[in-house]
């Protein structure tokens, strides 16, 4: 260790990698999975992996994922959320693992709502 | 770096190991592989959480879910409904407050942390002790960086001193005193010796300080080495302490690896390494002469001071000999300042204390509180009360060598000074609870005991002392004492108080003489032949009987 300033780049990396246990704070954009048995049938945990290596893939830090149970609209499924800071939230139906690295690279990262898939918002 | 939405923390401090933490983990880590989540979600191993007595306990982030009493076949289900489905399965949720029915969801939310303050148990459950990055993370070894390349060895003696930091060994010498007494010693040689020999019966809090973050002590012993010139620090633990042990080794050879121990620490030219040095279980060898006798490989026996270890210590070299939880709080005082450290606590004692709660009382374990609350506060609010609808008789607070204090004591704001004002020790930090079912000769004999054994020796007022002790209490206990021994104890008492050589012999008796001050009509039955609370087999009415 030869200088602050080594010490604060380790300090930043291994931050990141911690953010998860600050909890939900509100600067942070969320995408929750719909987990129920009816989300899972119809393929939201290749969904969820999907979301996790496309945040991966660019580096995101700033987003936490969540899961939710079912919202009683089965035939939606599998439904990913969005929830911007400051923005109201926007939920997609029938997300595909394709739809779902769209929706991270349009939606999270450009802020553009993909129009066609919203279901609720 | 590969992206986790979530992370599940597992405490795998000592009580939680002991009542099955890594069965649980097992149990975890397969269910989650069978479910499919290991890439998903990150398990780490943490140091203690607090609720000792609840373990094994999990925490899930990032929504901060505490599980607790876990059994490895609770994990599929916590695996199948929470890691997954992301519902929280409540009847497994931590309840601080026994017989509330609606579970706490967010570690946020629970009273449990929310009475506390955390400053040495920062790290403690909330980051990977084996792992030097999350320790970094969390502002590690910025106090030491900020120390070498950003202040004077004077000014960090300065500092400590201002913060008012007070020895938690159980003395409560005032740290930045004592380290200014060796900094300005001309000598080829000084050392820092952490004291980690924590020994009074009840007390492991450093021990859990150890295991949950053991990077914090290494840290200040750098920056204590900084401040009074020494090079070379020696933590002296417990050799029973296994796990504490492994994760300070791993930690310093981390630490050296990263060039945060060894030579020209952030390229300013200091030199600073660590070793580890086990005892071998002599409680004596807490007492920091014993202690130093014991690191020079004679027999552990306190030597007669002065001169005092910080001119003439370790093979007479200066030295400065800190406690675990000392020296855990000298990192934030460096970073936050001396005012900062002020604002908590109380005007004499300012800062927190890390108590460990055992005994009568709901929540056993390890909390960390503002100097200055009361009895009270921790017995009733953060300990949860006394169980089994129970009342209060007596605390023992500062170990086996505090006083007892009855419950007239409960809104007393617990320092160093109220509590030795009151006959007691704020000690090390152990919170022994005693319900009204025990008997105070009952509770004396076996404190006695304890001394008795772990006398060293050396010394005749304590040598025979505990010894004498010992055999009244039993004779008390035994019905085989009159009306004279009373007289007898006290006067052996302040006798050992007066000439014994060390802390040992000195603080032996402080159990029974306030015992004798506080619960004098008890003892004094027991010369009359009655035990009030029915303990005493050789005094209760079926025995005399026969």
């Amino acid at each position: 260790m030869k200088s602050l300033e080594e010490l604060a780049k380790i300090r930043d990396e291994a931050r990141k990698m911690m953010e998860i246990r600050d909890g939900e704070s509100g600067e942070k954009t969320k995408i929750v999975v719909g987990m129920g048995t009816c989300g899972i049938a119809a393929g939201a945990r290749e969904t969820m992996g999907a979301v996790l290596e496309e945040l991966e893939k660019r580096n995101l830090d700033n987003v936490l994922v969540t899961q939710t149970g079912c919202m009683g609209l089965c035939e939606q499924e599998p439904i990913l959320e969005v929830e911007i800071p400051g923005q109201p939230r926007i939920s997609y139906g029938k997300v595909t693992a394709e739809k779902a690295r769209q929706i991270v690279a349009r939606h999270v990262v450009n802020g553009n709502i993909i129009g066609e898939w919203v279901i609720n918002r | 770096m590969s992206y986790f939405r979530a992370h599940v923390l597992v405490c795998a401090g000592t009580p939680c190991m002991l009542k099955g933490a890594g069965a649980v983990k097992d149990a975890l880590c397969r269910e989650m592989e069978r479910a499919g989540l290991q890439e998903e979600i990150r398990v780490v191993e943490t140091g203690c959480l607090g609720p000792c007595d609840d373990g094994p306990v999990i925490v899930v982030y990032p929504e901060g879910v505490m599980y607790s009493k876990l059994k490895p076949e609770d994990m599929s289900r916590i695996v199948q409904q929470h890691l997954l489905k992301g519902r929280v399965v409540e009847e497994l949720v931590y309840r601080p407050e026994k017989g509330k029915t609606k579970p706490v969801v967010s570690l946020e939310d629970q009273g449990y942390l929310d009475r506390q303050y955390r400053v040495v148990l920062r790290n403690c459950g909330r980051i990977d002790p084996d792992s030097i990055e999350e320790y970094i993370a969390n502002g590690g070894y910025e106090a030491l960086g900020k120390a070498l390349t950003g202040m004077t060895p004077e000014q960090v003696v300065e500092t400590v001193k201002a913060s008012g930091l007070r020895g938690r060994g159980g003395a409560g010498f005032p740290t930045g005193l004592k380290w200014s007494f060796t900094a300005p010693i001309t000598a080829d040689q000084k050392y820092i010796i952490c004291n980690a020999d924590e020994g009074e019966p009840g007390t492991f809090k450093d021990r859990l300080i150890l295991e949950g973050d053991p990077h914090s002590v290494i840290e200040a012993m750098a920056i204590a080495g900084y401040a009074v010139g020494a090079d070379k620090g020696i933590i002296y633990i417990r050799g029973e302490y296994h796990l504490s042990i492994e994760r300070l080794q791993r930690a310093a050879a981390r630490a050296r690896e990263m060039g945060l121990l060894g030579k020209d620490i952030f390229g300013t030219g200091f030199n600073f390494d660590v070793e580890i040095r086990t005892g071998a279980g002599a409680y004596v060898c807490g007492e920091e002469t014993a202690l130093i006798e014991s690191l020079e490989g004679k027999r552990g026996e306190p030597r007669l001071k002065p001169p005092y270890p910080g001119v003439a210590g370790l093979w007479g070299k200066p030295t400065v000999v800190n406690n675990v939880e000392t020296l855990a709080n000298i990192p934030p005082i460096i970073l936050k300042g001396a005012e900062w450290f002020r604002s908590i606590g109380t005007e004499r004692t300012p800062g927190t204390k890390v108590f460990t709660m055992l005994g009568d009382i709901a929540n056993q374990g390890l909390i960390e509180v503002p100097m200055g609350i009361t009895l009270r506060e921790v017995i009733y609010g953060v300990g949860g009360g006394i169980p089994n609808g129970r009342g209060f008789k007596l605390a023992q607070t500062g170990g086996t060598s505090g006083g007892c204090l009855p419950k007239e004591f409960l809104d007393l704001p617990m320092d160093y000074d109220t509590l030795a004002e009151a006959g007691s020790a704020l000690g090390s930090g152990a919170l022994l609870v005693i319900d009204d079912s025990h008997c105070i000769v009952d509770v004396l004999r076996s404190f006695m005991k304890f001394f008795q054994h772990e006398s060293c020796g050396q010394c005749t007022p304590c040598r025979e002392g505990t010894y004498r002790l010992y055999e009244l209490f039993s004779a008390l206990a035994d019905g085989k004492a009159g009306q004279d021994v009373v007289k007898l104890i006290k006067e052996l008492s302040q006798a050992m108080q007066l000439s014994s050589l060390c802390g040992l012999g000195q603080s032996a008796p402080n159990g029974v003489v306030t015992a004798l001050k506080y619960f004098e009509d008890e003892i004094l039955r027991h010369a009359a032949g009655e035990c009030p609370a029915g303990v005493c087999r050789a005094l209760t009415t079926a025995s005399r009987a026969v």
